[in-house]
């Protein structure tokens, strides 16, 4: 294994332990980031140019920005005095420790079948375009569909609510 | 001939130069010492252009204003960067009581390093790109969408109400910009067929007699250089679209608690990001560093591509020079409602142009779609708006 | 020195397992939704991992489903932190423990 690989995937894991304990939400967003572009230099570690940087585009400029909005208009940067974990941390703990064990496992145990690397595949932005309005063209039009259902209705379930008049 | 060999090394003296260097070092080290030298190159180059825009910028504003601008420290006041660097340096590094430190010490980082990253795949002159990407243009608005995070990170850490308002109003402005920047870049890839910047300037390399094939000079691309040009001047903060640091209302928006050094990372990386989207304007839609006109294909690639960059800087200190500030719901309101939709029309518009064929007939019908586009959005329909008193909803 | 694919795939578990138990840890519905977000990320990891790895990359199989799921994940991202923000102006908390009312 390469010492590269070590480093990002510390840094992917080092960010999403951090996200998943730290009790100030902001830091815990943040902490996710990371984690978000620890994955997107492992993508680009799979010679997987086009995915890294649209997981870049996606997560850190979208979904982490969208996240820290969401905190901040929740008032969740004050870190609550009951407490961050809740009351069944245990059970979670363990159904946690539990999947990992099964993952870990099977790959484990297929160690043998697993496929070593061959050369690596060249996946241009071309070849990804004709694939996408090529043999995916079908999928690409129901996500666009999707995001505009998924646009308006986040805009509607965040609207502010009409006062509605007492029964 | 010998001044054509002439001008083909001065075409080629960075390499040269690189060449030369490297050429002290063991064969094994050389392209690593190649690549990092094509670094040092860019971290050293913008920064002092950023040194000599401010000046030009503060002389250029002062003349636009009828007075003279920083005239004291060296010749005609050209040493004045040299005195502000020294003063940033030696200032006291003043950190809120109350603030994250953690946070607030990463955030200009963060900053300065993802604008950098951008100018990686910006070609510079002929086969002057440092990483020649596949896919260079998404590499470009990935870098530029974490920049976003800096600014929250800057805003919210320094625990301060109008470091936050500032960062909100960054966040939501170039979000909303973003995404009218994003598709006006799509139409370029559209006819060029790449996302690699290095491709997309090849694509515009030709000349019919002495003009050159620029995307600016096709209605679609004239229509997508202007919406650029906004949302660019909006993406980098600039005035009239600098409400996120307005100073008669937020004192400096996201950077008030930054002081010295650290508030010297925070401008600097906004001139950066300044030049990188000049960079990238240029490439896009006025031929990177192909020369304007046949017959002065002579001059050095690279001097064109840097002409072009400090014209539409011109321009940028031109308009804060010349337009008030927006108001934020003035902002919003002609992102969403006026240059979305016709960015999206522009799509459609490129994608006509694109299969009309070479001939006079899409040059009428797709300028006659973006002109009525363009008079019905803009001149008709903001003629029945009521510019009236504002409302405050929640100050009442 | 390349990285076998047990390497990355065990990265992958290991993310997977962390986001699972922020979903399940933390009361916080903000961070409920990271924790979904990472579990997500783990599974595209997975996706590209054996796209590289296995027979066919040229037909571009596991790429195009990670693509799809970056895109889907940013709408439910989007949805979700909606719902949030909805529910904590109805119920002016994002705390999960307190959320066990179907009456609003």
């Amino acid at each position: 294994m390469s010492p590269i690989f070590y480093i990002l995937a510390a840094v992917t894991l080092g960010g999403g332990l951090a996200a998943v304990l730290l009790r100030q939400l902001v830091h815990a967003a943040l902490a996710a980031t990371v984690a978000f572009a620890g994955l997107a230099l492992l993508y680009l570690q799979l010679d997987a140019q086009f995915v890294g940087f649209a997981q870049v585009l996606v997560y850190i400029g979208a979904v982490a920005i969208l996240i820290v909005f969401a905190i901040l208009l929740t008032r969740g940067s004050e870190v609550p005095k009951d407490g961050v974990f809740s009351r069944t941390w245990a059970v979670g703990l363990v159904v946690a420790a539990a999947v990992f064990a099964v993952l870990g496992w099977a790959v484990l145990a297929s160690l043998r079948a697993l496929p070593l690397a061959e050369a690596a595949p060249a996946a241009t932005v071309h070849e990804i375009g004709v694939a996408l309005v090529g043999r995916y063209v079908l999928p690409l039009e129901i996500v666009g569909l999707l995001l505009t259902a998924a646009t308006v209705g986040a805009v509607i379930v965040a609207l502010h609510e009409k006062e509605r008049p007492k029964q | 001939m010998v001044s054509t060999s002439f001008f083909t090394a001065l075409d080629r003296i960075f390499f040269l130069l690189r060449d030369w260097l490297v050429g002290f070092l063991p064969v094994a080290l050389r392209p690593a010492a190649g690549v990092l030298l094509g670094v040092i190159a860019i971290v050293a180059v913008f920064p002092g252009f950023f040194a000599l825009t401010t000046v030009f910028e503060r002389k250029g504003l002062g003349r636009m204003q009828n007075r003279l601008g920083p005239n004291r420290v060296g010749p005609f006041g050209f040493f004045q960067p040299v005195a502000d660097g020294i003063k940033a340096l030696t200032k006291e590094d003043v950190v809120p009581y109350r603030s994250d430190r953690i946070v607030h010490f990463l955030a200009p980082l963060v900053l300065v390093v993802t604008v950098f990253l951008g100018f990686a795949v910006l070609p510079m002159g002929r086969n002057m790109v440092l990483a020649d990407m596949d896919a260079g243009l998404l590499f470009f608005f990935a870098m530029g969408a974490a920049t976003e995070l800096s600014i929250f990170m800057a805003g919210w850490s320094s625990h301060n109400k109008y470091s936050l308002l500032g960062a909100m109003r960054g966040i939501a402005q170039m979000i909303s910009y973003e995404v009218v920047l994003l598709l006006s870049a799509v139409s370029v890839v559209m006819i060029g067929g790449s996302l690699s910047l290095s491709k997309i300037v090849e694509a515009q390399n030709s000349y019919s007699g002495v003009f050159p094939h620029w995307y600016i000079f096709t209605p679609w691309g004239f229509a997508g250089f202007v919406v650029f040009a906004i949302a660019a001047t909006a993406e980098t903060n600039r005035s009239p679209f600098d409400l996120p640091e307005g100073e008669s209302e937020l004192v400096a928006g996201y950077h008030t608690e930054y002081s010295g050094f650290k508030f010297a990372l925070f401008f600097l990386g906004e001139y950066l990001a300044m030049f990188s989207i000049s960079g990238l304007g240029t490439t896009l839609f006025l031929g990177g560093w192909s020369a304007p006109l046949s017959f002065f294909d002579f001059v050095p690639s690279w001097i064109w591509f840097f002409g072009k960059v400090m014209l539409s800087i011109f321009v940028f200190i031109w308009m804060r020079g010349t337009l008030p500030r927006l108001r934020q719901d003035q902002l919003m309101n002609f992102a969403w409602k006026f240059v979305l939709p016709f960015t999206l029309l522009n799509l459609f518009v490129t994608a006509l142009w694109r299969f009309l064929g070479e001939g006079w007939l899409r040059w009428a019908v797709c300028s006659a779609i973006l002109v009525a586009a363009w008079a019905l959005m803009g001149r008709v329909g903001m003629r029945r708006k009521h510019f009236g008193p504002r409302s405050y909803r929640y100050a009442e | 020195m390349t990285t076998p694919l047990a390497g990355y795939l065990l990265v992958a578990a290991l993310l997977f397992a962390i986001g699972l138990a922020g979903a399940l840890v933390r009361r916080n519905a903000i961070l409920v939704l990271i924790g979904i977000e990472l579990m997500l990320n783990a599974a595209n990891l997975n996706l590209i991992a054996f796209w590289r790895y296995g027979p066919h990359p040229e037909r571009l199989t596991g790429m195009m489903f990670a693509i799809f799921s970056i895109a889907v994940a940013a709408a439910e991202a989007a949805v979700g932190l909606g719902l949030v923000i909805a529910i904590h102006r109805h119920t002016n908390t994002t705390d999960l423990d307190k959320m066990n009312r179907m009456k609003g």
